[in-house]
């Protein structure tokens, strides 16, 4: 865990999220610490239940903690619940996500919705084009760049939102059981392929998965439970 | 990238059926505006065709449209006296509702001052105007009589002769126009009968006084003809149309007549101004209302229209926010959606409304200025109507798209 600074894409610490209050009160992330560094893979494991997605929820500056601080490529992002960065920009230029489901724009193509994720950060219109078209070459899906996301199998879509996820370089992409909807062997080839960006893209990777069978691409496993992060081994 | 052009082209169908709906309400509110300033056009048509400098009615009337005005016919000979006064006619107008190949046939007759005026100044469209004292009728091209076509009026058969292109009264009615005299017998056309019956009472009336007790030869008089009974004077019309010599003050030389005790005078702009207060006031406020009302309904329906179509993208806008698109883009989503929807509907209302507009039985008059001030309000409600989706999509948690 112990790092060097300049080479985390995450640190958090004492991260609480509290639900409610009073007899409603449900803690779904308990003092929760974590790192994650600019190349490393990591699988967040746990039963339904046990606070993954919170978790992820704010890692990704989706929701504030209650408590605890969060740092982005060594910027502090959140002191406890307040935000210290233009949190929708930060998510723009920082982070890459990836679901269960692909969650393509169903109106744009392929190319448009890696573009997209460009264009509403202001980047050229040329230069997105030509970033989007080499993520999809990079991703095995450049044939299929002007379809549209109904006409593309789960796979590729799943493809191209992990192409979206990249467009903007980001230092962290989070993943929320991304093979969830997949057959194994296409679970295990996108799986495969978060190794393989975290690796080539220099991206730290976070992702949520119950797929015991694909632990062995991640560099590092952690397991919630009861909102608690327990245990942290390595992986194969 | 547009996104709301995109998401309008992957949804095409939908869009162009909500658009078409939109249209077809705005071509509602478009024809209510339409529908009032043919009622303006229609009241003042035929005051600005006459084209007279003043009109000479009964006293303390405001005919011959607003109300019935009768004066003599021998009114005309008086003012073209007067100084400043070029030409004088007299005119008469009045409605019938006769029927015609089994159907209701209503014409506003007009009676023209033949043959000082044989209607030169009317636009005919097909035929000719007057050419005789008597049994010739221009019709408006409204009532749907032919050149040619023969109506009988009165004691007497018409023939059309010409035919007038939207001519109508202030009440809808296809105008006519026959000569002055033609245009008395038919309005004061009596059975034979009642004609008996009427002298047979003149000659009782007059036993029944002391006149025709000492002179009972006058009876032999009281039950003649009208035209032999000086104490019954001429037929009436409705109006004496005066214009005035270039140089003269319409104004000065109405005042000149209006101090006879017997008229009343108006200036055109006066007869017009009676016709617009009175007759079209009502219809404008009542119009104005519906238009209102529609405006509103528009309105509504356009913000339910843009708030479904929110909530069908709600999962995309939230997966927009996730990916951390701009406030000003997901605002531009839909604003651009309602504007272009608006401004889609205002085309087609104008294009159906020029094709459907003209078979309306009322005169429908779309003006610039009012097609501009429906536009402006049409931007005006897209705007108010995307309001209600706006709010809901800033209110759409990024967070759902994890769910």
């Amino acid at each position: 865990m112990n790092q060097s600074h300049d080479n985390l894409a995450l640190q958090a610490v004492g991260l609480t999220k509290i639900y409610g209050s009073g007899h409603t009160e449900v803690i779904a992330v308990r003092d929760v610490a974590v790192e994650v560094c600019k190349g490393e893979i990591v699988a967040l494991l746990g039963p339904s239940g046990a606070g993954k997605t919170t978790l992820l929820t704010l890692l990704g500056l989706i929701r504030p903690p209650n408590t605890g601080q969060i740092s982005i490529d060594g910027i502090l992002v959140f002191n406890n619940h307040q935000a210290q960065v233009d949190i929708r920009r930060f998510r723009r230029q920082k982070f890459g996500f990836v679901f269960q489901k692909a969650n393509l724009i169903p109106f744009l193509t392929a190319v448009e919705n890696v573009r997209l994720a460009m264009e509403i950060d202001d980047q050229p219109v040329r230069t997105s084009r030509r970033r989007a078209m080499e993520l999809l070459e990079y991703l095995g899906v450049a044939e299929r760049a002007q379809n549209l996301p109904s006409m593309l199998s789960g796979g590729e879509q799943q493809r191209v939102a992990v192409a979206r996820a990249l467009a903007n370089r980001p230092s962290l992409i989070l993943a929320d059981e991304p093979t969830a909807a997949l057959d194994s062997v296409r679970g295990r080839q996108v799986m495969e392929l978060f190794r393989k960006v975290a690796h080539e893209q220099n991206a730290g990777v976070i992702v949520v998965t119950h797929d015991h069978r694909a632990l062995d691409v991640f560099d590092r496993t952690l397991e919630m439970e009861d909102g608690i992060l327990r245990q942290q081994q390595k992986g194969n | 990238m547009n996104l709301a052009t995109k998401d309008i082209r992957h949804n095409l169908g939908r869009f162009s059926l909500t658009a078409l709906g939109i249209g077809l309400l705005l071509m509602v509110v478009m024809g209510m505006g339409g529908i009032y300033r043919g009622l303006v056009q229609e009241a003042t048509l035929i005051v600005d065709r006459i084209g007279a400098d003043l009109w000479v009615v009964q006293k303390n009337t405001r005919g011959p449209f607003a109300e019935l005005s009768r004066i003599p016919r021998d009114l005309a000979d008086r003012a073209l006296v007067v100084p400043g006064v070029e030409t004088s006619y007299g005119f008469i107008s009045y409605t019938i509702q006769r029927s015609y190949k089994g159907k209701p046939l209503r014409l506003t007759i007009q009676g023209l001052d033949w043959p000082a005026d044989s209607g030169l100044w009317l636009p005919i469209s097909a035929g000719r105007s007057l050419g005789q004292a008597h049994y010739e009728l221009v019709a408006d091209n409204s009532s749907a009589l032919k050149v040619g076509d023969k109506l009988a009026l009165g004691k007497d058969v018409f023939t059309i002769v010409g035919l007038t292109k939207n001519l109508t009264s202030p009440s809808g009615d296809s105008m006519a126009f026959m000569t002055l005299t033609d245009a008395q017998a038919v309005q004061f056309d009596f059975s034979p009968e009642s004609i008996r019956i009427e002298r047979t009472a003149r000659v009782n009336r007059l036993f029944n006084i002391e006149l025709g007790q000492i002179q009972p030869q006058l009876s032999e008089k009281a039950g003649g003809l009208n035209s032999g009974i000086p104490a019954l004077g001429t037929s009436m019309i409705s109006v004496v149309l005066v214009t005035v010599k270039s140089g003269w003050n319409p104004a000065a030389v109405a005042k000149q007549i209006e101090a006879w005790p017997d008229v009343s005078v108006y200036t055109e702009d006066g007869q017009k101004q009676l016709l617009l207060k009175g007759f079209v006031d009502r219809s404008r406020k009542q119009l104005g209302l519906f238009r209102v009302l529609l405006i509103i309904v528009s309105a509504v329906i356009m913000a339910l229209i843009l708030y479904t179509l929110t909530l069908d993208k709600l999962h995309d806008i939230a997966m927009l926010k996730l990916i951390g698109a701009r406030n000003s883009v997901i605002l531009g989503l839909i604003m651009q959606q309602a504007l272009l929807l608006g401004s889609i509907g205002f085309c087609i209302a104008y294009l159906l409304g020029q094709w459907i507009f003209p078979f309306f039985p009322r005169r429908v008059v779309l003006i610039n200025s009012d097609l501009y001030m429906l536009a402006v309000i049409v931007l005006v409600i897209s705007i108010l109507a995307s309001l209600l989706g706006i709010y809901r999509a800033m209110r759409a948690d990024p967070g759902e798209v994890l769910s």
